[in-house]
């Protein structure tokens, strides 16, 4: 129990950037109604970039601005698949995906692993500050939890204030019914293209915080994203869902959901001894079966109906 | 204020399922025309309205309202000019949506989608007066997700949306036959309201012959994709049912007559 209070902090913190990618999950899935693969090659992306600008001798904002720009990219590039080539929105995002996988290593020097050592650099969090708050040798203000939650709440706070600009709800209205959404003028594609690269922007940010935070890029780092963020969605609504009605505490749910997600897999991890690499089998099969569960609810339903109507 | 010249759709060309929708087509609306439409299934009445909001392009013809070609205009650009009723109440409003919000996506119909706020104080006070325009009570439930109203609120809703902005054609496609009568007399009631006070030149597509008598100062009858019938003024308000019948067998040769258009 010892090992799994002293890796909380560490869990919490991990779930918090992952949130940030959970949140941009959120605009493609909940509010376009797509289900946008990008985000496993785009959360790369965004890591890629930060490290390899950090190197290079840029300041972290501008690393970090240059990774979400990125990520907009990518969103682009399954915008443009999807919107002027016909291709359905999965089958985009995957072949957007795939690309990145090269664009990725080319940008890191085709290399799969780039470290970023924080002796170096001026990062904004990381696994190291943690520790050293803890410690006492660095001020509590500079703590990787007090950083990551400022800096959702400030991604909230803008989100909150764009989906309810004429702009954000044309946005909303595209993904909750597009023929409705065109019949009042709303140019539904360029809305799409919009989403996607939002959404893969905050994707790609967080993606940047976890490269700091871990000390360095990695290629696979963003397998399996797309299931990170679908738990960290169900989660929160799950354990939110009535209380939060708003649409600001809605997105935090998410966020808190993926904090949850995490302390999870750590205490499954620390208590059970289980070898991580199963983690990824556990979380897909957690998904489908809340994926799952109101398709089994209106069976059931429907089921019960029937036999009332021969009764 | 439309005009359709020689329209012709082919749907599905060149496979088994080929259909000819629209078969030059040529039809011409003045300024405040409320015409009614009928015509059995099939006579292509859905697909000339759709092909005036441009849900689809033509194959070939010419689609003007009020004197500017629209015929290759995507339908989002042609919203600016056409408000829009559905024959399904889920496809007008956005289900996930409050009843202002979908009203204020409505008000800004044909304007370009800024930063600014997507409603404002004013406008809801504004809406609320029309609301209660509709007589069913939904001004008290503005903020209620539009996803809980029934298909008769919603078409009405709907139709509130489409004239917010005052629309120089208002096309109504079947917009009442998914309701009870009941419903569906009280929203044909408030359309001719709206109709009336903001003289709306109005496109409606019915399939209850008394209504395309009743509403309107032109009725038209659709067959194989052309306009067959066309009366209009006092000759249109002697109409009888029997006499609209008569028109039809002879326009489309045959005493057979469509089932849903004698029953209803
Ligand atoms: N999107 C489409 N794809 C293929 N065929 C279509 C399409 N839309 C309409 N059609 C066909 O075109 C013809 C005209 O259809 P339309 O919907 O315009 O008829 P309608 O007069 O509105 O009939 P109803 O009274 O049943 O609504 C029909 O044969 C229909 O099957
Ligand atoms: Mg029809």
């Amino acid at each position: 129990m010892t090992s799994f209070l002293n890796a909380m902090p560490g869990a919490v913190a991990q779930g918090l950037i992952w949130g940030i990618m959970a949140i941009g999950v959120y605009l493609t899935y909940q509010i376009l109604s797509i289900s946008d693969l990008t985000v496993d090659g785009s959360f790369c992306t965004g890591g890629a970039v930060c490290v390899v600008m950090m190197t290079a001798g840029y300041n972290v904002w501008v690393a970090m601005l240059a990774a979400a720009l990125a990520g907009m990219l990518a969103g682009l590039a399954t915008g443009f698949f999807h919107t002027k080539c016909g291709i359905p929105a999965i089958l985009s995002g995957i072949l957007t995906q795939l690309g990145l996988w090269s664009v990725n290593l080319a940008i890191m020097d085709m290399k799969s692993n780039i470290p970023l050592n924080v002796n170096n650099y001026d990062v904004l969090i990381s696994l190291r500050y943690l520790q050293e708050v803890q410690k006492g040798t660095r001020p509590f203000w500079q703590h990787p939890i007090l950083v990551v939650s400022v800096f959702t709440l400030a991604v909230i706070g803008v989100l909150y204030w764009f989906f309810g600009t004429e702009r954000g709800c044309s946005i909303r209205a595209t993904g909750a019914n597009p023929n409705m959404a065109r019949a009042q003028g709303i140019n539904t594609s360029f809305n799409q293209v919009l989403g996607l690269a939002l959404a893969n922007a905050l994707v790609a940010l967080s993606g940047s915080l976890l490269c700091q935070y871990n000390g360095f890029a990695e290629i696979n780092m963003g397998r399996g994203a797309i299931v990170i963020g679908l738990a960290a969605i169900i989660i929160g609504e799950v354990a939110f869902g009535k209380l939060f009605r708003n649409f600001g505490l809605k997105l935090l749910a998410v966020s808190l959901g993926a904090i949850i997600y995490y302390v999870v897999i750590q205490f499954v991890i620390s208590q059970f001894k289980m070898n991580t690499n199963y983690m990824k089998l556990i979380s897909a099969l957690i998904v489908a079966l809340f994926l799952a569960i109101p398709y089994w609810k209106q069976q059931y339903f429907h089921k019960k109906g029937k036999v009332r109507q021969n009764a | 204020m439309l005009k359709l010249e020689n329209i012709w759709k082919t749907f599905n060309a060149g496979t088994i399922n080929e259909k000819v929708a629209l078969q030059n087509l040529s039809l011409t609306m003045e300024e405040g025309d409320f015409v009614t439409v009928i015509g059995g299934n099939g006579a292509g009445k859905s697909t000339m309205l759709n092909a005036v909001a441009g849900v689809f392009g033509v194959d070939s013809g010419k689609i003007l309202i009020d004197g500017v070609d629209v015929t290759n205009l995507p339908e989002y650009k042609r919203a600016k000019y056409i408000g829009r009723v559905f024959q399904d109440p889920m496809m007008g409003t956005a289900a996930t949506m409050q009843i202002e919000e979908n009203l204020a996506l409505a008000a800004r119909r044909g304007q370009s989608r800024t930063l600014r706020a997507g409603i404002t104080r004013a406008e809801r006070e504004a809406y609320m007066e029309q609301l209660k325009i509709l007589g069913l009570g939904l001004e008290n439930r503005m903020t209620a997700k539009v996803g809980l109203l029934s298909g008769g609120q919603r078409q009405a809703l709907t139709l509130l949306m489409a004239t917010l902005q005052r629309p120089k054609l208002l096309l109504l496609d079947e917009h009442t036959a998914a309701l009870d009568p009941k419903t569906a007399a009280k929203v044909l009631d408030a359309t001719q309201r709206i109709v009336e006070k903001d003289n709306l030149t109005t496109l409606m597509i019915t399939h209850n012959m008394r209504d395309a008598i009743a509403y309107g100062n032109r009725l038209i009858m659709m067959y194989e994709g052309h306009v067959v019938v066309d009366v209009s003024g006092e000759e249109k308000k002697k109409l009888t049912v029997e006499q609209l019948l008569n028109l039809f067998s002879q326009a489309s040769g045959s005493d057979e007559v469509d089932d849903k258009m004698v029953l209803s």
